[in-house]
């Protein structure tokens, strides 16, 4: 009944763009304002993400990408509007009930973030040692099972800075998913890696997703990955959604911004130029008729 | 003149401001020390980093400062004709005072900025804030068994410095120097008072690694997460340690010593 409430007034939200036939959201973000400081982030976000799917929030740099995954995560508290995980509001939530919340939530930060005093073992493992009463021998079974899902068991003992940086991100996606979470979050998961290391981190990402049965946020500004991976693409500018679609609508879509950023056109919505004044003032040029 | 007013007076407020946040960090870090204490072995291990590691600088160090006091204080003492009680100069100024404050200093300079550089970093990289997403808390998982490291290898460093100086000494006076092994020791336990000179050693002891560590955590904890941020905050760790040890010790022994007369 309530799931029913939740699904009629989620249909009213003019982003929701899914259809009925989906499952229910996990992640709900509705009339989100952000800002730091004076600089406004976020204008009135609204997006949903529903349960099993990878869902990817494009955009720019500093466009807002990241703060929305820390709104997500709690580690943020919007300033006007609601963030619901898991049908629970995370503005509302007291420390207790956070860290309960974050429990059910895998992360993977944009370097990986792994501990560097601790071996690669001991990065997976380390979830399961400070949230359960595991026996060391069930841990390791744990530990060896998700580093074998990302193919890097036998690095078991390597220390972080001994693995190539598509590697940290692997063993960082290991550990995100050791307490096998219900939403798994994904920072620049692809930056700044060769083809090989990307595919091979976006066909885990997919298949992790897949095998747990969990639902992932993507954010991240490499379209073509993206688009062979995710079920669902939100475009994020100037602190708000501007597009929305399946990949196949977006590879074929004609709004101009999503245009310019899937096809990487030098200028079009985004200009080329930072605001400024006119070149020629700048240079302490005589301004030509029609120049700007 | 307008500027310099609004300078200070901003500068002012920012140091206040610095102030509460650290007494509120220091409540946060005694607040979380609950998870530190049930799992000892997360502060044993940081007593290896803080403490074990400092031994080296801290027994050479007491060693050397205490030969430096025997050579210096014989010169003097042997204008009164009291050369033989080298041995209670030597105790009494390590364990009174140089033992605590210098010991103190060494780890601020040793202990101090690496644990500010490693919480810095840690930062940097993303590493804290991955930790908080993972549900535990940074400050009891970190900061916390680093802090009380920081406080119980204290005592039992100046305690090392002051014996490995009194060691220094004897060296002095009684092999190179020649006075008596027997007057030597016997002048020293006969002045050496336990309570007013060897507990308040200690409680001074207690009181730096206390103010030491809480600097060099916060420091780490409030770096800006950046190289510069990290080098930054690592040498006010050291600057801001040395000082208020020193101004704490000023303190204390006005007290202690009110306690004697």
């Amino acid at each position: 009944m309530a799931l029913a409430r939740r699904s009629r007034r989620i249909n009213k939200n003019p982003n929701y763009a899914l259809n009925q036939t989906i499952p229910p959201p996990v992640v709900e973000i509705d009339s989100v304002d952000f800002a730091y400081g004076k600089r406004a982030i976020l204008k009135g976000i609204s997006l949903t993400v529903p349960k099993g799917k990878v869902v990817a929030i494009m955009g720019g740099s500093g466009c807002g990408k990241t703060t929305l995954l820390r709104l997500i995560g709690g580690q943020l508290l919007a300033a006007k509007g609601r963030v619901m995980v898991g049908g629970q509001d995370v503005g509302t939530l007291d420390p207790d009930a956070m860290y309960a919340m974050r429990r059910k939530m895998g992360m993977l930060f944009q370097f990986g973030a792994l501990f560097t005093d601790m071996t690669v073992f001991d990065n997976v493992a380390f979830q399961l040692r400070e949230h359960t009463d595991l026996p060391e021998e069930m841990i390791r079974d744990l530990v060896l099972m998700k580093l074998n899902a990302v193919g890097l068991r036998g690095t078991a003992k390597l220390l972080p800075s001994e693995l190539s940086g598509g590697m940290a991100r692997r063993v960082a996606l290991a550990r995100a998913v050791a307490l096998d979470p219900m939403l798994i979050m994904y920072d620049e998961p692809f930056a700044g890696l060769d083809p090989i290391s990307l595919a091979v981190i976006g066909q885990t990402i997919r298949r992790l997703n897949d095998a747990l049965g969990a639902t992932s946020i993507v954010v991240t500004h490499d379209v073509i990955e993206s688009l062979q991976i995710v079920d669902y693409l939100y475009f994020v500018s100037d602190g708000r959604i501007v597009g929305h679609g399946t990949p196949e609508e977006i590879r074929q879509t004609t709004e101009p911004f999503i245009k310019q950023f899937v096809h990487a056109e030098l200028d079009g919505p985004t200009p080329f130029h930072y605001p400024a004044k006119a070149y020629a003032d700048d240079l302490g040029l005589p301004r030509m008729k029609g120049s700007a | 003149m307008i500027d310099a007013v609004r300078n200070l007076g901003r500068r002012g407020i920012d140091s206040l401001w610095r102030g509460g946040s650290m007494g509120r960090f220091f409540w946060l870090v005694l607040s979380s020390s609950g998870t530190s204490f049930r799992r000892f072995s997360l502060i044993i291990r940081e007593i290896y980093f803080a403490g074990v590691m400092s031994l080296v600088i801290i027994m050479v160090s007491g060693l050397f400062i205490g030969m430096v006091i025997g050579l210096q204080g014989f010169q003097t003492l042997e204008h009164y004709g009291a050369e033989e009680t080298m041995g209670v100069l030597v105790a009494l100024s390590l364990v009174r005072e140089l033992g605590p404050v210098v010991t103190a200093l060494l780890f601020a300079s040793r202990a101090g900025s690496a644990i500010t550089a490693e919480i810095g970093l840690m930062k940097a990289t993303e590493q804290l804030k991955a930790m908080d997403m993972m549900a535990i808390d940074p400050i009891a998982r970190v900061v916390a068994p680093r802090f009380w490291a920081g406080v119980i290898s204290m005592p039992l460093l100046a305690a090392l410095f002051s014996a490995m100086g009194i060691f220094g000494g004897y060296v002095v006076g009684v092999a190179l120097i020649g006075i008596d092994p027997g007057v030597f020791w016997g002048n020293m336990q006969a002045a050496v008072d336990f309570r007013y000179d060897v507990l308040n050693g200690f409680v001074k002891s207690f009181v730096f690694g206390i103010a030491v560590s809480i600097i060099a955590t916060f420091e780490g904890f409030d770096a800006e997460p950046t190289a510069e941020g990290v080098s930054r905050a690592t040498t006010r760790t050291v600057v801001t340690s040395a000082l208020t040890v020193l101004l704490l010790d000023l303190i204390l022994t006005a007290f202690m010593l009110r306690g004697v007369h």
